[in-house]
């Protein structure tokens, strides 16, 4: 062309929208971010890391267990394999995933906030989770762990030859970021909601994360003095916890689960929340129960504080200690099963659809009910006698922590995805994904608890020929999960380019953040909403895509 | 609604909310704190029951006097943090900054006096590991335990001081360059939360440590 015409998209970048992920560019404009969104975005980076990382350690895990007398792997190798799948995926995945990516996202464009109450606060605890993440994977890298992600004494602190102190190291400086995480959601749900944001009109997404940060503070702290202690003992030798030493290893069972067991909760509370913000959406129904269910998130949190001891019914505690132990442990169902029937019941007489995020809700509710009532089971002392120490347990804690857990954090980042980047992921491949991380998981896990109550222990490398056909249903399915982990990787990264626009609101939800542009905006709304109803506003009438 | 100022982060509506935010965030911060030294309570309770003549006969033999005069020091300091706060609340620069700096030297003075108590131990054969003799105790494990309790616990005690210190001379120095009014001084309201909390750690770390036997 030889005349110079007017550049033709001129007027048209003039009207494209300004958001935050466009508001700025260049490698700093991220690493210096205070913007709640692009910390949850860094957070999302770096989990989904650490997610491949802890899988890739379990996938050599489940290869050896294929044939019951494997020499894949040697059992020292095999000790440090499970040790940093277990690290990895509690202290670097489960524990952080909803509250620090999906929670910093959605949390304050729920409450109709500008940021969360302390935003440099808030990138400060992302880069403590990194330096906890390097230290660890340090220690990992220059030699490994192989205590378990348990820690227990006098093994880790007299016995263990490995680099123990660097990996508690890690886990107690990314403890520092939870901490930090919880009371930035505390302060800004107390301080920073929006006029006429009352209590009972927050999303209950909001509710499961006040109660998970509740936890996060006052579990963690204890979780770090523990830790200070182990290391101190495993460099000075004095004893605190080893009897050698004149200490009680039992005081270490007991500090330890005091913030782990609470830990469980603060995986599965968050899984709760964004249940019950899928379920009404996709099935066109208010929620049912919303203040039984935004009162049993905080129920759990208290009674999560109480239970501690039913991880140590073997261990030598008194006896009268193990049964107040397993009554409390049995009351925590009754909030979990308000919480389930209340879903059930917002199902009930709904315009059901099928998309991606109700898939992997509709996972999350039966596979959760399944890891709820064999927690039942391991609360009674009797039963917990046979099968403490099985592939029984680790199937239980599985179906909460993956089948629950993983399900809801899956749901939720597809359910989430359109306002995160503004682009539709494609349908098809997403109920593709959570059909298989379905199977998969059954396959991968159904049978553990088979070959559990069996007897076959945890954490051997080796086992009785009789479980192989259990074990190689096990590894097969998790060959089918793994593949299906892989899937919504590669498709939303896919989306990214070639998604279709997905508008302001795709799933005609009713929440606060679908009421701004896809992607949001920096400030998150053009002005601060006025809040005069509450968050659920579903009637079957909408028909959807409408 | 307050008048918009530079001492507003943009996120707030006003003030107010700021303030309300900041004290909100160190009060659940304490409680942090609280849980982190409640598991050094709790070992501490459960040896105690186990060892307590061994706990009873080491405890005396830490100096009283140093720990004493220490109480004292730390106590004058909370005074002068209170005085600090009040001072930004009405608003005089001046005071200000003299309690701040005066609440900052007596903090240190705390570590002074603890170091040459430190020193004081180790020369009385007190430091398992380091200086300490074995044929001196008839139950040398219990009493271990207790030293090391010891050391702990007003080892993350001091840390927190040292934090302390330096929060306090920023607070200073900013006061200095007139950062604070009687409508913005929550920095200083929140540092002074953080100043009586190490405090109060301290004032159960005193009977606990130093007066379990008979002297």
């Amino acid at each position: 062309m030889s005349t110079v015409v007017a550049e033709p998209t001129l007027p048209e970048q003039a009207a494209r929208p300004v958001h935050y992920l466009n508001a700025h560019y260049g490698v700093r404009s991220w690493l210096l971010t205070t913007d709640h969104k692009r910390i949850a975005i860094l957070y999302l980076v770096s989990i989904t890391l650490m997610f491949f990382l802890g899988g890739a350690a379990i996938s050599v895990v489940r290869l050896q267990l294929m044939t019951p007398r494997n020499d894949l792997v040697a059992a020292d190798t095999y000790n440090k394999l499970f040790t940093m799948h277990g690290i990895i995926m509690v202290f670097f995945f489960l524990i952080p995933a909803v509250p620090a990516v999906l929670g910093n996202f959605c949390m304050p464009m729920m409450l109709g906030a500008k940021d969360l109450a302390f935003p440099r606060i808030n990138l400060l605890s992302w880069y403590l989770y990194i330096l906890g993440a390097a230290v660890t994977l340090t220690a990992i890298l220059i030699g490994g762990v192989d205590t378990g992600w348990t820690f227990y004494t006098p093994y880790s602190t007299a016995r263990s030859n490995t680099n123990v102190i660097p990996a508690a190291l890690g886990i107690l400086i990314a403890g520092f970021s939870s901490i930090l995480t919880g009371l930035n959601f505390i302060v800004t749900t107390h301080r920073m909601r929006a006029p006429g944001q009352t209590w009972f009109r927050l999303p209950l997404f909001v509710w499961s994360m006040y109660a998970t940060s509740i936890i996060m503070l006052l579990g963690t702290p204890v979780l770090a003095i523990t830790l200070t202690l182990l290391a101190v003992e495993r460099s000075l030798g004095i004893g605190i916890f080893d009897p050698a030493l004149g200490g009680d290893p039992l005081l270490f069972q007991h500090l330890f689960w005091f913030y782990s067991h609470p830990a469980v909760y603060i995986m599965i509370l968050p899984g709760m929340g964004v249940v019950s913000e899928i379920v009404p959406c996709f099935s066109r129904k208010n929620i049912y129960g919303y203040r039984f269910i935004a009162f049993s998130s905080v129920a759990i949190a208290v009674l999560g504080f109480l239970v501690w001891g039913h991880h140590m019914f073997i261990a030598g505690q008194s006896v009268y200690a193990a049964m107040v132990f397993s009554l409390l442990s049995f009351l925590v169902a009754i909030p979990s099963g308000i919480k389930v029937f209340n879903w059930t019941a917002t199902l009930y007489k709904g315009s059901i659809s099928y998309e991606t995020p109700m898939l992997y809700a509709f996972g999350f509710i039966g596979l959760f009910t399944m890891g709820g009532l064999t927690g039942i089971m391991l609360a009674t002392l009797a039963v917990d006698a046979h099968v403490h120490d099985t592939y029984f347990v680790i199937a239980h804690f599985h179906f909460i922590m993956v089948g629950g857990m993983v399900m809801a954090y899956l749901g939720g980042i597809h359910f989430w995805w359109p306002k995160i980047t503004g682009r539709l992921y494609p349908e098809w491949w997403g109920r593709l994904s959570a059909l298989l991380i379905f199977a998969g998981f059954i396959l991968t896990f159904l049978p553990q608890f088979v070959v559990g109550y069996l007897g076959m222990p945890r954490r051997y490398y080796q086992y009785a020929p009789e479980f192989q056909v259990l074990n190689v249903m096990s590894t097969a399915g998790a060959s089918i999960l793994g593949a299906g982990y892989l899937l919504p990787l590669c498709y939303l990264l896919w989306s990214l380019a070639y998604g279709k626009d997905a508008g302001p609101n795709p799933w005609q939800a009713t929440g606060l953040e679908w009421q701004t542009p896809s992607p949001p905006p920096t400030e998150n709304f053009e002005v601060t909403p006025e809040v005069v109803q509450e968050p659920y506003q579903y009637s079957a009438e909408v028909t959807h895509g409408g | 609604m307050a008048a918009k100022s530079d001492s507003l982060a943009p996120h707030f509506a006003d003030l107010e909310q700021q303030h309300e935010a900041a004290t909100l965030g160190m009060w659940i911060f304490l409680a942090t704190e609280l849980m982190f030294f409640g598991g050094l309570f709790t070992a501490y309770t459960v040896y105690r029951h186990r060892y307590p003549e061994e706990f009873a006969a080491a405890s005396t033999r830490l100096n009283l006097v140093f720990g004493g005069v220490n109480t004292v020091v730390l106590l004058t300091s909370s005074l002068t943090m209170a005085l600090a706060v009040y001072a930004a609340r009405v608003g005089r620069r001046d005071w200000l900054i003299s309690c701040l700096g005066l609440t900052g030297l007596l903090g240190a003075a705390f570590l002074v006096i603890k170091g040459f108590e430190y020193h004081g131990d180790y020369a009385d054969n007190l430091v398992p590991g380091l200086a300490f003799v074995e044929s001196e105790w008839p139950k040398p494990a219990g009493v271990k335990l207790f030293l090391l309790l010891y050391y702990l616990m007003t080892g993350v005690h001091a840390l927190h001081l040292i934090i302390g210190i330096v929060l306090m001379s920023v607070l200073a120095a900013l006061a200095r360059r007139g950062r604070y009014s009687s409508e913005y001084y929550a920095p200083v309201e929140v540092g002074g939360l953080y100043w009586h909390f190490v405090d109060v750690i301290w004032i159960f770390l005193l009977p606990l440590l130093y007066m379990v036997g008979v002297r």
